[in-house]
């Protein structure tokens, strides 16, 4: 990767995204290759949002490297809530840690913590800006299932606010994939997505309906449109209604049609789906161990090497 | 004499910035930072008949040259606008304004939950692309609201 730090997918060539894959491919293959690779480093989780799978995802990836790891706990019992600004408490993070884990609720937070620290910052999700390191295990799943290339991917629910569609979306212009995005009117790409894609020469086929497209996607990516985000409860429900799948919306789909979801889910895709051969979400969310293994070493090496020679590499060679 | 010349009094030494879209010659002031705190003398001129725009504002600012760098960032509001450099009533220096790459404490983002508008201590700092500028930590793009976003 050419950078110290990733912030946003848009800084990810398909160079950078492939070499991280390829380190988790090796990652996942024989974790034990890994084990205290990084022994003696230090991760620090700057978690200002509430999160369980990539505080948990991140903290297990760095001990399977051999990285301890210190959590600056719940905000409401840090100096954050005295006041202090993020430019004040990255640059103290920065004298305890290798390496900076952050998430945050303002877009752009990871942006301006990047610019006053020298150790790598990695932006486990900013407001409804960007969600990278998720990106990654999302194009790992998709890369295990389908390859990454002539594919077509629906992207369905939220996609106004969901940092993790913001951030899938502009990775995916890396690709030969086609995108089609499926929500209510209210919840379209936002105008800076919709730049990036435009920059790439991507184009941008927006859909009200699933079963439009349903028929010719290989991957369905759901997300959850969350109650918060309608004035008014009855209208949620009604425009939220119709972004849920079950297994009988499924019918019309290719068999060997890819459903994720960044999880956690409410009711965007019923459990009867869990059963069928196209459920991918609990295998998305467990890549995040490989994955982000395979970002921090790339972060934390020395750049020159692509990870540690495995059983299963030699075996090809 | 000219129509602008009939309102508006020659300065003997300073700046002005002419061909400024009409409507625009207060958002001028406000990118530059001049509020009239600073006791320089300023006239304005809005409306006034322009051939090339059909109707214009100017600015004049006595006593103070304005540096291209300074005037740069007029380009998003009024990308026709000149600036002449005035010494002793003479029109010393003439020049276009011309785009910068970036502007830099200038705007505030719209974005309400950009972390640039917490108490944090850094400037706003825009990307100038192609049809607006570009929030360098949000990613939002402001196109035609801009002038309603100026900071100073």
């Amino acid at each position: 990767m050419r950078q110290d730090h990733l912030i946003t997918a848009t800084q990810l060539s398909r160079g950078d995204i492939e070499g991280v894959l390829d380190r988790a491919r090796k990652a996942a293959a024989d974790p034990s290759a890994y084990a205290g690779r990084h022994a003696g480093t230090v991760l620090a989780l700057c978690f200002f949002e509430p999160s369980t799978r990539t505080r948990m995802s991140f903290d297990a990836a760095a001990k399977r490297l051999g990285i301890d790891t210190i959590d600056m706990g719940d905000v409401g019992s840090s100096s954050v809530s005295k006041g202090e600004s993020l430019a004040d408490t990255v640059r103290v993070i920065e004298g305890y840690a290798d390496a900076i884990v952050l998430r945050h609720p303002s877009e752009g937070a990871a942006t301006l913590a990047a610019e006053f620290v020298d150790v790598p910052v990695i932006n486990a999700g900013d407001g409804a800006g960007q969600h990278p390191s998720q990106t990654l295990l999302d194009l790992h799943t998709i890369r295990e299932n389908h390859g990454l290339d002539d594919l077509t991917v629906g992207i369905m629910g939220d996609l106004k606010y969901g940092r993790t569609v913001h951030s899938l979306a502009t990775a995916l212009t890396n690709f030969d994939a086609r995108q089609h995005f499926i929500s209510p009117q209210s919840l379209r790409l936002p105008r800076s997505v919709r730049f990036d894609l435009h920059e790439t020469g991507a184009q941008v086929r927006e859909h009200d309906e699933l079963a439009a497209v349903l028929p010719e996607l290989d991957v369905l990516y759901v997300t959850r449109i969350q109650k918060e985000r309608f004035p008014d409860e009855n209208e949620y429900h009604r425009v939220a209604g119709e972004y849920q799948i079950d297994a009988d919306t499924l019918a019309d789909a290719a068999a060997d049609l890819t459903v994720m979801h960044p999880l956690p889910r409410v009711d965007e895709i019923a459990p009867d789906v869990d059963d069928t051969d196209h459920a991918r979400y609990f295998e998305q969310a467990h890549n995040g161990i490989p994955v982000r293994m395979a970002l921090l070493d790339t972060l934390l090496g020395d750049g020159a090497d692509d990870g540690p020679t495995t059983e299963t590499e030699t075996d090809h060679e | 004499m000219s129509d602008h010349e009939l309102r508006v009094s020659k300065i003997r030494n300073g700046t002005v910035i002419d061909h400024v879209e009409g409507g625009q010659a207060l958002n001028v002031l406000a990118i530059l930072g001049i509020d009239g705190s600073e006791g320089l003398g300023v006239s304005v001129g809005m409306n006034v008949p322009s051939d090339r725009l059909g109707r214009k504002d100017l600015v004049k600012v006595e006593g103070r040259e304005l540096s291209q760098s300074e005037v740069d960032v007029l380009s998003l509001i009024a990308p026709e606008a000149t600036i002449n450099i005035i010494r002793e009533f003479e029109v010393v220096e003439k020049n276009r304004v011309t785009r910068p790459d970036r502007v830099v404490g200038v705007l505030s983002c719209p974005n309400r939950n950009c972390i640039t508008n917490a108490d944090e201590p850094v400037d706003t700092r825009f990307e100038v692309v192609a049809d607006g500028v570009r929030c360098d930590y949000c990613a939002t793009v402001l196109r035609s609201e801009l002038a309603t976003h100026i900071d100073v």
